[in-house]
């Protein structure tokens, strides 16, 4: 069944549809699986919805009310989903955090959003909300699911998952049909998800998005591509992106398809072969994960291997550029296609766990057309997702066959897009958000007039199709004063499997330099061919030879550009930037203002006639431990 | 094999009665005497040649001592050889690690579980009754136990000798613990790991030690004094195999003997804070 089929009326709410489709299926279809033990367990839709209903039930008799806040952290498992339905269910708003956050970031929007209740998943999850228990004076009870390293915690107001659902037993045998009543009570206009953007500028903002707006864009993506029950997918990225929301719980729903969770995020890749999902939508840095692994692949492959996969990619190569051109593809490049799929891309796209893939998306950062050429020469028909968490996720996105890698598509049923006189991108749709939580001032800024102002800057082409340039604050402007997108060059350089992050530089100077973060795994596995010794990151980063391998990538990624915007200096970083330290937000998109203003030495260096930069800085690690750091950096300059 | 009684929490586990192990003239143990209680982190300390690993040696049976008992459960063992003392529930694991490198994780520690699987070479052959009921049994304890505990999901199809150092001393661990052991000798195990992995080894022995599941018992050879200060019950001090003193940490800690045999003047434990 196409998840379109579903009529979505302001009454009907996420609660309810669940209700429904458990009703649909119960025993007879699995609803999620998890890998646990080595062991894909399945969980029908029966089982499902017994572990919600007495989820929620338990935290009703705990105090849980209409509008009350739940946070929730910890990796992707069906206990997560539980915990977020049986929020839903009660009427009270969920509210996802990431699962590598600080406690800073856990303070924060736990206290921003006066959550009540808090559902970690392990003794981690469990030390970080007992660390914020006393500043946050709305937080009444802390939930768990794990109970390894739980010995020793015995608080009032920590309950195991399991001892909740108990108390949600016992509640039903007094009153049957609350569970139930509840989810009648409830109203598509009613908000269901609170979720905090991941601000590459100032503190995260909570947008509200009711059950009304996730419900309508799951229907309208699935209008342009419908799955269907039988399908997989594979849920593995935080939910606390509202991409993994769209397809767990509003699509998933909408439609029944299975979910699948991997072990372990360390196994993720490997859960993914295994499954071979129908669809999958993930943020670029993924696929460019993808790209990196086939590129070490080959770089470390026999002879032969690398001359099969050399005539694959070029037979790909060329009936990709035909597609995209919508020219005939002629019939001996059909036939040589069918060789290359045979002998490479079969195996390749097995590897990747893309066997069975209709459509993959990507979404919420830009990626380069390389990439995106990569993968439709591989024939996998990935496209472009754009929208914001403010639109619950998705406005526009690439029609099949009708796929341009420089542009990320047309809108989905329902959905306006306009582009203002000053070029910036606006939309309209009913999945538009309610507003900021506890933020007039921002929500004025952003909805006026029910249309959505993003703070890109784009063009709707010939065809109809968005291209987005960059985020309005980030368009540089060259020396002889044309804009510029420094995420296109960055998205360039990041196609080399040595680069792992690259920040472009050059706003109103004479030239364009850049700060690069090296590959440590494929550049360290290069060192060792080469026999390089080094012991550390930092070590790696500043060998000469390490440089000029940097400086051909770089050389290689400025080609075809027009030569004001080409790159003439450039430094290796001695760390690659991290969330942790807040130069990446945790959806892993450069916080430029931020790292402007930390490396300021660095782009000082850049752009006068010094060859060293002497750094002294601090380091913090993922438990919050700090370290100082004093190295010298060198400055390369690059032949143009 | 032997069946020994049961021993109740906080009864003597393991005795060593003044024993003496001489290589030619060298005198590595010189009149040891230690009593082992069940449920206890008991931890050796000492410094480089004072025979802590000869006296793991010893009672793991890889070394015969000249002179002098061992009694496990009451029960005098110096005549078992090493497997048989690991049928009783002794288990190791080594100063430098001892796996098979050419196999995988899972191998390994299956190897550990060895012990345990009786069936037969007719039923193993055909995999009916008691050799499928025992497989499945192992199975589920080495996924659901040792896995998950020691949070190696991902590297259980990896061949050993591919993985980091870290990852080796988790696997060995892995594998002493497939033997379900009572009594577990732990010979340097947070030697050579970064800080990070030494707090995940740390964790993992306590959970071993804690957990209702595990409630093993540990002996604890080890440098990092930070740690054994933090996790042991009780600390056992050797200096050139002659015993120094036993005792609680804070005990030793302040035992004038120790800090000038090995401590030195400065107060180690501090300073890892």
């Amino acid at each position: 069944m196409a998840g379109a089929e579903i009529e979505i009326t302001k009454d009907l709410t996420i609660p309810k549809l669940f209700l429904r489709q458990c009703k649909r299926y119960g025993k007879n279809k699995v609803a999620m699986r998890e890998k646990e033990f080595g062991i894909w367990r399945p969980y029908t839709w029966q089982d499902y919805y017994e572990n919600v209903k007495y989820l929620c039930l338990g935290m009703v008799s705990l105090g849980l009310k209409r509008g009350d806040k739940v946070a929730m952290i910890g990796d992707n498992r069906p206990e997560g989903l539980w915990a977020e339905m049986a929020a839903l269910c009660a009427g009270a708003v969920a509210v996802w955090l990431f699962q590598d956050s600080m406690i800073d970031e856990v303070k924060y929007i736990v206290d921003h959003s006066d959550a009540k209740f808090f559902v970690g998943e392990t003794q981690e999850e469990v030390d970080k909300a007992l660390a914020i228990k006393d500043e946050c004076p709305h937080l009444e009870w802390v939930i768990w699911d794990d109970p390894k390293g739980m010995r020793n915690y015995h608080q009032d107001f920590l309950m195991s998952i399991r001892d909740v659902q108990q108390r949600g037993r016992e509640l039903e045998k007094k009153e049957p049909d609350l569970f139930e009543k509840m989810i009648n009570e409830g109203h598509g206009d009613d908000i269901c998800l609170l979720f905090y953007t991941s601000g590459t500028t100032a503190l995260p903002k909570g947008a509200l998005l009711s059950h009304w707006n996730m419900l309508t864009m799951g229907r309208n993506l699935m209008a342009v591509d419908p799955c269907y029950d039988t399908d997989d997918f594979v849920s593995y990225l935080p939910f606390a992106w509202i991409g993994e929301q769209m397809m767990s719980i509003s699509c998933g729903l909408q439609v029944g398809y299975t979910l699948n969770f991997p072990e372990e995020p360390e196994t993720a890749q490997e859960n993914i072969r295994e499954i071979g999902p129908h669809v999958m939508f993930a943020p670029p840095r993924l696929y460019e994960g993808m790209t990196r692994r086939v590129q070490v692949k080959y770089i470390d492959s026999t002879w032969i291997k690398r001359k099969f996969f050399e005539f694959s990619t070029s037979i790909g190569y060329k009936v990709a550029n035909l597609k995209f051109e919508k020219k005939p593809v002629p019939w001996y490049l059909k036939f040589l296609n069918w060789i290359a799929y045979i002998t490479v891309q079969k195996k390749l796209k097995d590897h990747l766990g893309m066997s069975r893939l209709r459509h993959a998306y990507t979404g919420g950062a830009a990626m380069g057309p390389d990439h995106f050429r990569f993968f439709h020469a591989l024939g996998v028909n990935l496209k472009q997702i754009y929208g914001q968490t403010e639109i619950a996720g998705i406005s526009i996105v690439h029609r099949d066959g009708d796929v341009k890698f420089d542009t990320v598509g047309t809108p989905i049923p329902q959905t306006e897009v306009r582009i203002t006189d000053e070029g910036e991108i606006i939309s309209r749709s009913p999945s538009v958000f309610q507003g900021y939580y506890k933020n007039e001032e921002a929500t004025k800024k952003t909805l006026v007039d029910g249309w959505l102002y993003s703070g890109d800057r784009g063009f709707i082409d010939e065809d109809g199709h968005l291209v987005v340039f960059d985020r309005s604050k980030d368009v540089m402007t060259l020396s002889d004063g044309r804009p510029f997108s420094p995420q296109y060059l960055e998205t360039r350089l990041k196609f080399s499997p040595y680069i792992q992050e690259a920040w472009v530089i050059g706003d109103k100077k004479e030239y364009v330099t850049a700060v690069m973060c090296i590959d440590y795994a494929v550049v360290g596995k290069w060192a060792d061919d080469n026999k390089i010794n080094y012991t550390s990151y930092m070590e790696l980063s500043q060998d000469p030879r390490v440089y000029d391998l940097v400086q051909k990538q770089i050389e290689e990624a400025n080609r075809d550009l027009p030569d004001v915007a080409k790159i003439r200096k450039f430094v290796n970083l001695y760390k690659a930037f991290d969330a942790d330290d807040d130069e990446l937000t945790r959806t892993s998109k450069l916080r430029r203002a931020f790292v402007a203003e930390r490396y300021k030495d660095i782009v000082d260096a850049l752009y006068s006639d010094v060859d060293v930069v002497h750094m002294d800085t601090t380091i913090t690690y993922e438990d919050g431990r700090q370290q100082r750091i004093k190295t010298d950096l060198r400055v390369q300059k690059v032949n143009v | 094999m032997v069946q020994l009684p049961d021993v109740k929490e906080g009864e003597t586990l393991l005795k060593l009665e003044n024993i003496h192990m001489y290589f030619g003239k060298v005198a590595a143990l010189a009149g040891v005497s230690l009593e082992i209680k069940k449920g206890e982190i008991h931890s050796i300390i000492g410094p480089n040649g004072a025979g802590k690993t000869v006296m793991m040696n010893c009672i793991n049976g890889l070394y015969r001592p000249q002179k002098g008992n061992i009694y496990y459960k009451g029960q005098k063992i110096n005549h078992l050889k090493p497997y048989q003392r690991a049928q009783l529930g002794i288990s190791r694991t080594f100063q430098k690690i001892e796996l098979f490198g050419g196999m995988s994780v899972l191998d390994n520690i299956r190897l550990g579980r060895h012990i345990h699987l009786k069936s037969g070479i007719i039923s193993g052959s055909i995999y009916v009754g008691k050799t499928k009921r025992e497989e499945l049994d192992s199975r589920k304890f080495i996924e659901e136990e040792i896995i998950d505990l020691l949070e190696i999901e991902s590297i259980r199809d990896k061949t050993v000798h591919m993985l980091p150092y870290g990852l080796q001393k988790r696997v060995e661990l892995g594998r002493a613990l497939a033997l379900n052991p009572e009594l577990l000798l732990l010979d340097e195990p947070l030697a050579g790991l970064n800080l990070e992995e030494v707090e995940d080894m740390a964790r993992f022995i306590l959970d071993i030690n804690e957990e209702k599941r595990w409630r093993v018992t540990c002996v604890l050879v080890e440098h990092d004094m930070g740690v054994v200060m933090d996790i042991s019950h009780r600390v056992f001090v050797l200096n050139f195999g002659n015993p120094v003193t036993d005792g609680p940490p804070e005990e030793v800690q302040k035992n004038p003997d120790v800090i000038n045999a090995y401590l030195g003047t400065e107060d180690l434990y501090a300073t890892r804070r």
